[in-house]
């Protein structure tokens, strides 16, 4: 290299800036006239700097279910997180073996993650609605056959009870933590599961096998020495977790049942809302991104530097 | 004892996971087709083996050709967006993947441009969508430079709401599933091949053409197989940079869910997810995923 850069390297560079430019330019764009002023519109010229947009943001922008919508999305994300995790790191485990099925079991990961989300959205809310009318129609039939009957028996009243506490009670199993949550697992198990993979591949047994032959259990042997390597891995899993999650439209969008998350009430706004409060959501929305991101390259570090300082010497016998 | 455990072990392991895909992937998978075939009426769908649902998916489909019917039309139209996504995806991935690997040469410099061009894909897709409304609306920049400059005397119409802004969104929001495995077939590639071929007297564009894009064939088609079934399926993008104005077969379904007939959404979906499946199988032939990772 001693002849310099090629041209070609000029042209690329050039190319390569114009592409982070179009990436980022437009968010920027919305960042910056998220502070407009009160009686500024929603494109340039900014009308002063205001904080108003947010002020009107957390006053509810006449639309109540802003707010709700967030901590919906903030509590399904964590709990969306925390399962993908542990699955992932089992099935990871699982993956290092053959067992019967396995093929079966990545190749059903990998349609999970590239088959049309409408499509799945679609068949999990009928599953649901099959669900429900089972249920109702169980009710029903119960009712109809076991209540105000000529000679009951403590078993028919039972049953009857039965039917009259469905038919009372009972509306729809289909909410954020059933069906929503399954939803968004489809989305974020197969990230889970192919980082998981790529941990795997590149982790030496030998330290497993160097821990059971000094008598750790296969408990110890993954609580002492596989967690503490694998930690900043799973990190990067929960990062794609909680992100993933946060942001999921397509198969929240027929999921999630009577309540909403935060990108479909963002959705619903785009045709409703004419003022840059919507920018300020959105300037939130991406706060909350980054604060993840930047929380997780954080602990990702910290992983790192406490496995350098005192991991053992795990790490260091090979390379 | 330990030979037992190790043996039931990935059996256990893996449980949650299948179970996961079984109730919430496979069996919404197999009800949709079932339901494809029933009837319904307001407020329930009932069992039934009638093919009504795709005759309705297909109107006068058969009866009217060679005239395009809608259904027709929009899967053609989903599939022109597709196809210009893809290219341009392709093209822009590509070379990107190419400037990183092989103009790039110190790795830590590396790493921080390809996390450059990702983080992004943490970001919400709506925002980023919502982001090109100041830019290219009526009153927005680029309208106020081009008549700045005098290119145009009024603004134009055409930038948002449009074909052009639903590619342009969708190229924007998609670009990162090209990049990324290009990008890890590309720096698998051994450099002594290219250095190789340019000691044997071969162009930039040869060893473009005969040495690098073959050996980055794996990476090319999962990229694709990633953004062609994230464009065949779309509603959100189209919707939103389209001003719902704009029909595909993703909307299609969502409009017919919106109106509650789900036994023809469902026809639909078994229609669509075949297209989508042959389009994998092709793309599959050229490449085994389980190689790259």
């Amino acid at each position: 290299m001693a002849e310099g850069r090629s041209r070609a390297f000029y042209v690329l560079s050039a190319v390569f800036a114009l592409y982070v430019l179009f990436l980022y330019g437009p968010t920027i764009t919305i960042l910056v006239l998220s502070f407009q002023g009160p009686n500024g519109g929603m494109t340039f010229p900014m009308n002063g700097v205001s904080l108003h947009w947010f002020h009107n943001l957390w006053a509810g922008i006449g639309v109540p279910n802003v707010v709700d919508a967030l901590i919906n999305s903030l509590k399904l994300g964590l709990v969306v997180t925390l399962v993908t995790v542990v699955i992932s790191v089992m099935a990871g485990y699982a993956f290092r073996q053959k067992f019967k099925g396995s093929n079966i079991l990545f190749f059903t990961a990998i349609a999970s993650l590239i088959l049309p989300s409408i499509v799945v959205s679609l068949g999990i809310a009928l599953e649901f609605q099959l669900f429900n009318q089972t249920i109702t129609g169980l009710g029903d039939r119960l009712v109809e056959n076991y209540v105000d009957i000529p000679d009951p028996t403590m078993w028919t009243n039972f049953l009857g009870n039965i039917g009259i506490l469905i038919q009372d009670n009972f509306q729809t199993l289909m909410g954020l933590f059933t069906s929503g949550l399954g939803a968004h697992l489809t989305w974020t198990l197969p990230f889970g599961l192919l980082i998981m993979f790529a941990v795997f591949n590149r982790f030496n047994p030998a330290y497993e096998e160097a821990a059971r032959d000094l008598g750790a259990s296969s408990w110890q042997t993954f609580r002492y020495v596989v967690l503490p390597m694998i930690a900043p891995s799973l990190v990067g899993v929960a990062l794609f977790g909680f992100t993933l999650s946060w942001d999921e439209i397509a198969r929240s969008s027929q999921t999630v049942g009577s309540v909403n998350t935060l990108p479909l009430t963002l959705r619903g706004l785009t045709t409703t809302v004419t003022t840059p409060v919507i920018y300020a959501l959105g300037t939130v929305t991406t706060a909350v991104s980054f604060a993840v991101i930047g929380l997780a390259i954080l602990a990702m570090l910290i992983a790192q530097h406490r496995r350098k300082r005192h991991g053992s010497d795990a790490g260091k016998g090979t390379t | 004892m330990l030979e037992m455990k190790s043996r039931w072990a990935p059996y256990w392991q893996a449980a949650p996971l299948a179970i996961v895909f079984l109730i919430f992937f496979v069996l919404p998978l197999l009800v949709t087709l079932a339901v494809s075939f029933w009837t319904y009426t307001g407020y329930s769908i009932e069992p039934a083996f009638v093919g009504d649902n795709y005759a309705t998916a297909f109107d006068k489909c058969l009866a009217s050709l060679p005239d395009l019917c809608t259904t027709f039309r929009t899967y053609l139209s989903t599939l022109k967006f597709c196809l210009m996504v893809w290219l341009i995806t392709l093209v822009l991935g590509f070379t990107i993947a190419y400037f990183l690997v092989f103009e790039i040469k110190s790795n830590n410099m590396r790493l921080i441009l390809a996390l450059v061009t990702t983080i992004p894909f943490w970001t919400s897709n709506v925002i980023r969508m919502i982001s090109w409304i100041p830019l290219l609306g009526r009153n927005g920049v680029v309208n106020q430079w081009l008549m700045g400059v005098g290119l145009t005397s009024e603004p134009l119409d055409w930038l948002l709401y449009s074909n052009f802004s639903v590619v342009l969104a969708l190229v924007h929001l998609n670009t990162v599933f090209m990049i990324v495995p290009i990008l890890n077939s590309m720096s698998r590639i051994d450099k002594s091949l290219v250095e190789a071929a340019y000691d044997t007297g071969a162009s930039g564009w040869q060893t473009l053409w005969n040495v690098i894009i073959p050996l980055s064939k794996t990476g090319i088609a999962i990229g694709s197989i990633f953004v062609i079934t994230v464009v065949m399926g779309d509603f959100i993008s189209i919707g939103l940079m389209g001003g719902q104005q704009i029909a595909s077969a993703g909307k299609v379904i969502e409009s017919q869910i919106n109106a509650l007939q789900f036994p023809i959404a469902a026809a639909n979906a078994v229609v669509l997810l075949a297209i989508v499946l042959m389009i994998i199988w092709t793309l599959l032939r050229f490449v085994d995923i389980r190689k790259e990772l």
